[in-house]
């Protein structure tokens, strides 16, 4: 009897269910920009001060995380292609194994790995306007109805002049095969969008030996990144 | 397995909930608004997950502004305790949720390279804190009462006195980022910021109201300011509809 009851939110008079006031869904929080001075907050050392005694930041691994290590880079570009230099993203991923570290991941087979957490964050430079970050390659994830996700990072995208965080995934240019098959990427109808999902595996490698992604993220205009409601 | 399970789900996004993206009487969104409509996914296990987050990682004045910047003193200005609950959208407490504030001084100044306005820095002032909300999604945290202070947007723009905020729950679409108000500040009315708010109703739920029975008598006044996030559907409440459901069948 109740099920509908949470989308009665906002209607009033006839439109409303009968006598139905017991279940209340109230509104989230009105999002609001994260302006210019994101950096204060969530990346002190980036805003040009010492803090905190443990700052969250871009490398996601240390010695002991399993996995083939990776760097993803990118620039994120405004409507009229400019590079934009106030940027801060963070990304989520699963480890190397395809596994959440969080308690709602049950995936049988499958371990966290307790060198990593799996999230990060990135400021763009003030000068070239490149972020990055260093992380391990995520193996694939149960999604939903069983099918396999293709291996991918989620990343959200908050700066002066967003008034809604944007959420997009990164996937990886050498899983063609994988991503062809993968239920999300599959999910955008017009197929010329997909590659802005795609970080392009480079030639160049790090010193360490770890292989370079470029992702680039264009918030409006031609070539528009794909975002996600989730 | 059938990933994720009902009980990790969160209900969709109300966008109405949100500002707009394109919203030009604030400038800076005109050329950093996507044009094309999101792509809406049902979640999965990359959605309902989050990085969970330990005391440990934080430090004992993390969430005490007052203090987590003094150098030689006190820094200067109105000392205030701010402090509510973050609960998602059918009610339930965001346990160990990481709240993330930041903010400038009494002057309207921002400890950040970038800014370059005439208000003067305070040395004994950061002007960031972060704390983890306790079992009954609480939090709490002291700090000077930031100034208002003027911005490029029109030429005499001012923003209210705010603080930021940065939330995250127990999923990854729960993340949220929003700005905090004080209670009869009359720079709220002519915020080009706060005006993209979709609703009177969205408005003053962005309006910290003081909070008198909170005040640390001859120290500090209190700022009430509760969160909501996304909600997270209850396999409870999932099963009840669902036996509710058959029962009409039937």
């Amino acid at each position: 009897m109740s099920g509908w009851r949470e989308h009665r939110l906002g209607l009033e008079g006839p439109l409303a269910a009968p006598g139905g006031s017991e279940l209340v869904v109230r509104r989230e929080t009105a999002s609001q920009t994260a302006g210019p001075y994101v950096h204060i907050g969530l990346a002190p050392d980036a805003a040009g001060f010492d803090i905190f005694e443990n700052n969250f930041g871009n490398v996601l691994v240390t010695d002991q995380t399993k996995g083939e290590r990776i760097r993803i880079e990118g620039r994120v570009f405004d409507g009229i292609g400019t590079v934009l230099k106030d940027v801060l993203i963070e990304i989520w991923q699963a480890n190397a194994e395809g596994k959440y570290a969080h308690p709602a991941d049950r995936q049988p087979g499958k371990a966290v790995d307790p060198h990593f957490r799996g999230w990060g964050r990135a400021c763009t430079d003030f000068e070239s306007g490149v972020y990055t970050f260093d992380t391990v390659k995520p193996g694939p994830v149960e999604g939903r109805n069983g099918r396999t996700m293709a291996p991918h990072v989620n990343a959200w995208i908050v700066a002066r002049g967003i008034n809604l965080g944007l959420n997009t995934r990164i996937y990886f240019s050498d899983e063609a095969e994988a991503n062809a098959k993968d239920a999300v990427l599959n999910l955008i109808e017009w197929e010329q969008r997909r590659k802005t999902l795609v970080a392009e595996r480079l030639e160049r490698k790090l010193d360490s030996g770890a292989a370079v992604y470029r992702f680039d993220i264009r918030l409006q205009g031609e070539g528009e990144t794909v975002f996600f409601d989730v | 397995m059938r990933a994720p399970q009902a009980d990790a789900e969160f209900l969709m996004r109300d966008t109405t909930s949100h500002p707009a993206a394109y919203t030009p009487q604030y400038k800076t969104s005109v050329l950093r608004s996507p044009r094309l409509a999101p792509i809406s996914l049902q979640q999965s296990l990359s959605e309902v997950t989050a990085p969970v987050f330990d005391a440990a990682e934080l430090g004992p004045l993390d969430n005490d502004l007052i203090l987590n910047y003094a150098k030689d003193g006190m820094p200067i200005g109105e000392r205030i305790i701010v402090h509510g609950y973050v609960h998602d959208q059918l009610g339930r407490p965001l346990k160990n949720a990481l709240v993330e504030v930041w903010q400038c001084n009494a002057s309207g100044r921002y400890r950040h390279k970038k800014d370059t306005y005439i208000g003067t820095l305070d040395p004994n002032f950061g002007g960031c804190g972060r704390m983890l909300t306790d079992e009954n999604g609480y939090y709490a945290y002291r700090t000077i009462k930031p100034g208002p202070y003027p911005w490029r947007n029109r030429v005499n723009d001012w923003r209210p006195a705010h603080i930021h905020y940065a939330l995250s729950g127990d999923g990854w679409v729960q993340r949220l980022v929003t700005q905090m108000y004080f209670e009869g500040d009359p720079l709220i009315r002519s915020c080009p910021i706060l005006g993209v708010a979709p609703s009177e109703e969205q408005i003053r739920g962005l309006i910290a109201l003081q909070d008198t029975g909170a005040f640390v008598q001859l120290d500090s006044r209190a700022y009430r300011f509760d969160v909501v996030l996304r909600g997270q559907r209850a396999t409870l409440f999932e099963n009840h509809v669902q036996q509710a459901a058959e029962g009409e069948r039937r």
